[in-house]
């Protein structure tokens, strides 16, 4: 530790530290452009100038360490003059066209020029003009205002690790770029957005659309992905205006991934708003009563094992626990949240949760990944990985397809093969024994085919041989792709005693069948004959086969728990309300069991989510994961055997991937600048 | 009293002897250089530091206080010599002459540097726009290799050495130490932040020392004639023989190697024939390459020729390329066009001198024509206050100084010109916004 003294105020800092560090822990507020603390230290804004005892010139506080016994002054007349100039110099070419910019409001920029800069413009010359570059159809840019902090390049460089942004030219003529212009391949392209100090980088669906004091904010979970990244819904009356990232250090940090973050407007598009009914083959609106009555009179009196129930990837646990509930009374144990045929075993939580947590990427040294394009299904833990791998000495091995994971990994293989070889302890699976803190990651779409409950088997049994199941690690990870599919698996919304799974639900199986948000499976192999509930916010291709729609709410329309591939339970609040007639889902089940006579036992949320907690542990504690390790290492069980076919990419096409992106234009733009599937490069 | 003869270092400086090994040979080059490595480490960074020695690339900083901050036992990590013959300062053109007529001065100085700060390889970077020099400095090193002065056991001294020499670009920056390393990685060149100090953490991530060419070229004769002899030269702490750039309004220009404190008016009428039209005639003086401040004819009268001295008058010796003006001179037109040099050479990377040299070369240009306010000239002056000592590297300090040194000496001459501007225009137009 270092005794520093900022203006008489002494702290103790750890050696190595920042004298911007020491002026924080003391309490001054030091401006900066350039300096953000998760990219590496450029310097270069000259905006955090300090006085240092004995030091000939001011020295910038970002960079320069501390030392024991350092004497720090930061409102001496040289540092204000130091700041006032370098705040002068910055605005001399800076356009100065707040009105019209977006970031107006919440840029740094403009904030500083009110703490530390004149009140007037000494500058009389010309002023320098940037031609506007392409990056992209979700980053509009107007470089004119670009102070040339370098926070994108850096973000791109570091953290994205698509280095594809750069300056070119010298001196004035500095401009940031892609010096041939193109649109930028990173998935995590919007936090440029959120880094950029200034209005060079500025969404390009929110520009001119709104300022940030007419909106209303509200915590929420981005359930896009299962990473359950901690985001910030913008509203502005009925309408999400923009998402933008929180930080949550265990989880997200503060990024975000551009389908969260960018396909909202798919909230306003194609929605359910009334319920709706068939009559004579074709859908007809209806009124609520209507509705449930028809659904009332189907039902009635059919056997418990002919109804059925399927979760979608988007729902919240307390509508999947209250569906479960009402698939209950009526005796039906036909219930499936595994749309996509996972062989997932829910009977044991750390079969099917990313156990080691997204933080434990921090500390693992050597990382098996199974069949999951973590770039394109996670960003942001892939983000994770890379930072982790960027502090040196993690070895990444991969089964499955080559694609640029943004840091070098090595190919074993892209078939089950390769699973067999490395359970007999061969290559790769070396290195991980090796290693203290060892990972497998398991693509939830590598067990979604005819082998998958063996390609699970056998990923836990190469995590056991490799060590990697410790009392004190729990090395095992399955990396899940949606926000609603960890919890629906936590309450066990899987078939239960002689219950039938979503395959032989299918064909005329059963004679009803409620989908709550299940888009995810193709809604032809249902039977003709099967009476289909569609309950859900989007008007997808379920809802098109249905009998009975009933509207619901999308994540950002209730107040809702998901729970993250960790098994992190978080809540998310209600930004704006649900469309039209829809409503919340909970309420709508339990809405309809009073009319049937089968009142589900909760009136309020707090009654529910009292019951969530007792139906599944990690409802009761927010915003935690299950203890690490593993004590138990019985594999999940398998009656197939391994397959050959090679593993393939789960999700298609990465922007198009849910029925919110589906249902956005701006989603659709990418994926057709894009191509429906992300590019493939090499793997280094 | 001149620099006799038989005191000089660079005996070939202007090129009236092959610059070859042969000739390098009878002119005194690689004369036991065996010899001296074996005297060690040690003896050569004290001698160093005994002779005063200092850097000759601007800054004066002392040389073997710098080899000493080498790391005396490796980590691991390789050290390396890099030789800084970027030399682009407006003004300067000593090193390019070592390079193509005295290139084994410098070769033997690598040699002898390295071994003194453990260094087995070691990198001169040269101006890119020194074709010829490149070519001639490259086969003078392939010479040398080829008679086993480099390369295993270099000079036969036990001593494995390897020199490369990397042309540069064309980047005026790419002088500055750090920016130098950035491009020898194949980088952009832009100063890298200090601490930590390329001797901890340099060229590749390992303890570097980069040297200007002259400082390097002066070793070996140091180390053979001994330390005191070269501080007999020039003032304590000051001391040696340096190598002279003479240009400008001059008779005669001419590069020539003298005593560290020659008086100016000595250098100049001894070796460049005087200025054109004799002593009166002078305006000033650009003592150290273009960014030291001008100094007027009356400090020129008896100022000495070496660090503290010119720093008295708060300019500096910098390069020692001394630019003659005469009164013939428009002087703020010549500050004007290093102005516009400065705004071109800057790398970007700092904002006050990214956006800085820009208004400092626009309020210059508006200065040439008169076309500005008496009050402009503060403005100015303030500028350049703003811009100095606030940014990584000393481009924009060595940018700002020769407009501070107009402004210091020579402010009635740009009022002046304000006046006369006024006189012709009696509507003042305004600027652009």
């Amino acid at each position: 530790m270092a005794k520093v003294t900022v203006d008489g105020i002494e702290v103790e800092v750890p050696n190595g530290a920042t004298v911007l560090q020491a002026c924080e822990a003391a309490g001054k507020e030091i401006p900066r452009f350039c300096y953000h603390e998760r990219l590496s230290i450029a310097g270069n804004c000259r905006m955090c100038l300090v006085e240092v005892e004995r030091a000939p010139k001011p020295v910038a506080s970002c960079a320069y360490p501390v030392a024991d016994g350092m004497k720090v002054f930061t409102d001496t007349p040289v540092v204000r003059n130091a700041r006032r100039g370098v705040m002068e110099f910055l605005l001399i070419n800076h356009p100065l066209d707040c009105p019209i910019c977006d970031q107006g409001g919440e840029c740094d920029l403009q904030d500083q020029a009110m703490g530390y800069g004149m009140d007037h413009s000494r500058y009389r010359e010309e002023k320098r003009v940037v031609k506007d570059k392409y990056v992209g159809p979700l980053i509009k840019t107007i470089m004119t205002r670009c102070i040339q902090c370098t926070r994108c390049v850096r973000f791109a460089a570091e953290v994205a690790g698509t280095p594809e942004l750069g300056g070119t030219n010298r001196g004035e003529n500095m401009e940031i770029g892609t010096y041939v212009e193109k649109a930028l391949t990173s998935e995590l392209s919007g936090n440029l957005i959120d880094i950029c100090p200034v209005g060079a980088l500025t969404s390009r669906p929110y520009a001119f659309v709104s300022r940030p004091w007419e909106l209303r904010k509200t915590d929420s979970i981005d359930v896009q992905d299962a990473v359950g990244t901690a985001i910030r819904v913008d509203s502005r009356g009925p309408e999400v205006m923009r998402i933008l990232p929180r930080v949550n250090e265990a989880v997200n940090e503060e990024w975000m991934a551009d389908r969260g973050r960018f396909s909202f407007d798919g909230l306003k598009r194609k929605r359910l708003d009334r319920p709706w009914v068939r009559r004579d083959g074709k859908l007809a609106p209806a009124t609520w009563a209507e509705a449930f009555a028809a659904i009332a009179k189907k039902l009635e009196g059919l056997p418990g094992d002919r109804i059925g129930a399927i979760a979608g990837d988007l729902v919240d646990a307390e509508s999947v626990l209250a569906l479960k509930d009402l698939m209950a009374a009526y005796g039906s144990a036909n219930l499936d949240c595994r749309q996509d045929g996972a062989a997932i075993d829910a009977s044991r939580g750390d079969w099917f949760r990313f156990n080691s947590g997204i933080a434990g990427i921090d500390e693992a040294d050597a990382l098996l990944i199974i069949g999951s394009d973590v770039r394109r299904e996670a960003p942001v833990l892939n983000a994770r990985i890379r930072k982790r791998w960027s502090l040196g000495k993690l070895k990444v091995g991969v089964v499955g397809p080559k694609t640029d994971f943004t840091y070098p990994v090595k190919v074993l293989g892209e078939g089950p093969e390769t699973l067999t070889a490395l359970l007999a302890g061969q290559g790769f699976a070396e290195v991980l024994k090796d290693a203290q803190r060892p990972m497998v990651i398991l693509g939830r779409g590598a067990i979604a085919r005819p082998d998958g409950a063996a390609v699970l088997a056998t990923a836990w049994q190469i995590a056991e041989a490799v060590g990697a199941l410790k009392p004190d690690w729990h090395g095992f990870n399955m990396l899940h792709h949606f926000g609603g599919q960890v919890g629906a698996l936590e309450l066990g919304f899987v078939p239960g005693q002689g219950g039938k799974a979503l395959g032989a639900m299918m064909g005329g199986n059963i004679d009803a069948l409620w989908l709550l948000g299940a888009d995810g499976f193709d809604p032809a192999r249902i039977g003709a004959e099967t009476f289909v509930i569609y309950q859900g916010h989007h008007g997808d291709r379920a809802a098109a086969r249905a009998d009975v729609i009933l509207p619901g709410a999308a994540y950002t329309e209730k107040d809702a728990t998901y729970v993250n591939t960790e098994g992190r339970a978080q809540q998310a609040f209600l930004a704006i309300h649900p469309p039209g007639e829809a409503r919340e889902d909970w309420r709508i089940l339990r809405a309809y069991s009073e009319g049937v006579g089968k009142t589900l036992p909760y009136d309020s949320l707090a009654q529910l989510r009292a019951r969530l907690a007792q139906a599944a542990p990690c409802f009761a504690t927010l915003d935690a994961i299950p203890a690490s390790g593993c004590t138990d290492m019985t594999a999940p069980a398998s009656n197939v055997a391994l397959g050959s076919a090679p593993f393939v990419a789960a999700l298609p096409s990465y922007h198009l991937a849910d029925t919110i992106a589906r249902a956005s234009e701006v989603m659709a733009e990418c994926a057709s600048i894009y191509g429906g599937a992300a590019p493939r490069l090499a793997a280094e | 009293m001149a620099l006799a003869d038989k005191d000089r270092i660079f005996t070939n400086l202007y090129g009236a002897q092959p610059w070859n090994l042969e000739a390098a040979r009878r002119r005194g080059n690689w004369d036991g250089t065996a010899a001296i490595i074996a005297k060690g480490r040690d003896w050569i960074v004290e001698e160093m530091k005994n002779s005063g020695l200092r850097g000759r690339g601007g800054a004066g900083f002392p040389t073997g206080m710098k080899w000493s901050f080498m790391p005396k036992q490796s980590d691991g990590r390789p050290s390396y010599l890099v030789v800084n013959c970027d030399e682009s300062e407006p003004g300067t053109c000593k090193d390019r002459d070592i390079a193509r007529h005295d290139p084994h001065t410098l070769i033997e100085g690598c040699l002898l540097a390295s071994f003194a700060m453990g260094a087995h390889a070691a990198y001169i970077y040269i101006r890119g726009e020194f074709y010829n020099e490149s070519v001639t400095l490259q086969a003078a090193i392939d010479e040398a290799y080829d008679a086993g002065l480099l390369g295993k056991n270099a000079a036969g001294s036990g001593w494995d050495f390897d020199l490369y020499l990397h042309r540069g670009a064309g980047a005026y920056i790419c002088g500055e130490e750090t920016a130098l390393i950035e491009s020898l990685e194949g980088k952009k060149g832009m100063p890298r932040l200090k601490p930590p100090f390329p001797a901890a953490v340099g060229l590749y991530g390992c303890p570097t020392t980069v040297n200007n060419v002259e400082t390097i070229a002066v070793v070996p004769t140091i180390l053979r004639r001994g330390a005191t002899w070269f501080a007999s030269f020039g003032r304590p702490k000051n001391s040696g023989t340096k190598l002279f750039c003479i240009q400008g309004h001059v008779n005669k220009p001419c590069n020539v190697e003298e005593e560290m404190s020659i008086p100016m008016r000595e250098l100049i009428e001894r070796h460049a024939g005087g200025v054109r039209g004799g002593w009166d005639n002078l305006l000033c003086v650009i003592p150290g390459g273009s960014s030291t401040p001008l100094l007027p004819k009356s400090i020129c009268d008896d100022v000495l020729m070496d660090f503290d001295a010119l720093r008295e008058h708060k300019s500096g010796l910098g390069t020692a390329a001394v630019i003659v003006m005469d009164k013939s001179t428009d002087l703020i037109k010549a500050i004007a066009r290093l102005a516009a040099f400065y705004k071109h050479e800057s790398c970007g990377q700092c904002t006050p001198c990214r956006e800085g040299m820009g208004w400092q070369k626009r309020l210059m240009d508006r200065m040439v024509e008169g076309r500005a306010e008496i009050e402009e000239i503060d403005l100015l002056e303030n500028v350049t206050r703003r811009i100095e000592g606030h940014t990584i590297c000393a481009l924009a300090d060595g940018g700002v100084w020769p407009v501070q040194g107009l402004i210091r000496h020579f402010r009635p001459l740009m009022e002046e010109r304000i006046a006369q501007y006024k006189a012709r225009h009696t509507t003042m137009p305004m600027a652009a916004e």
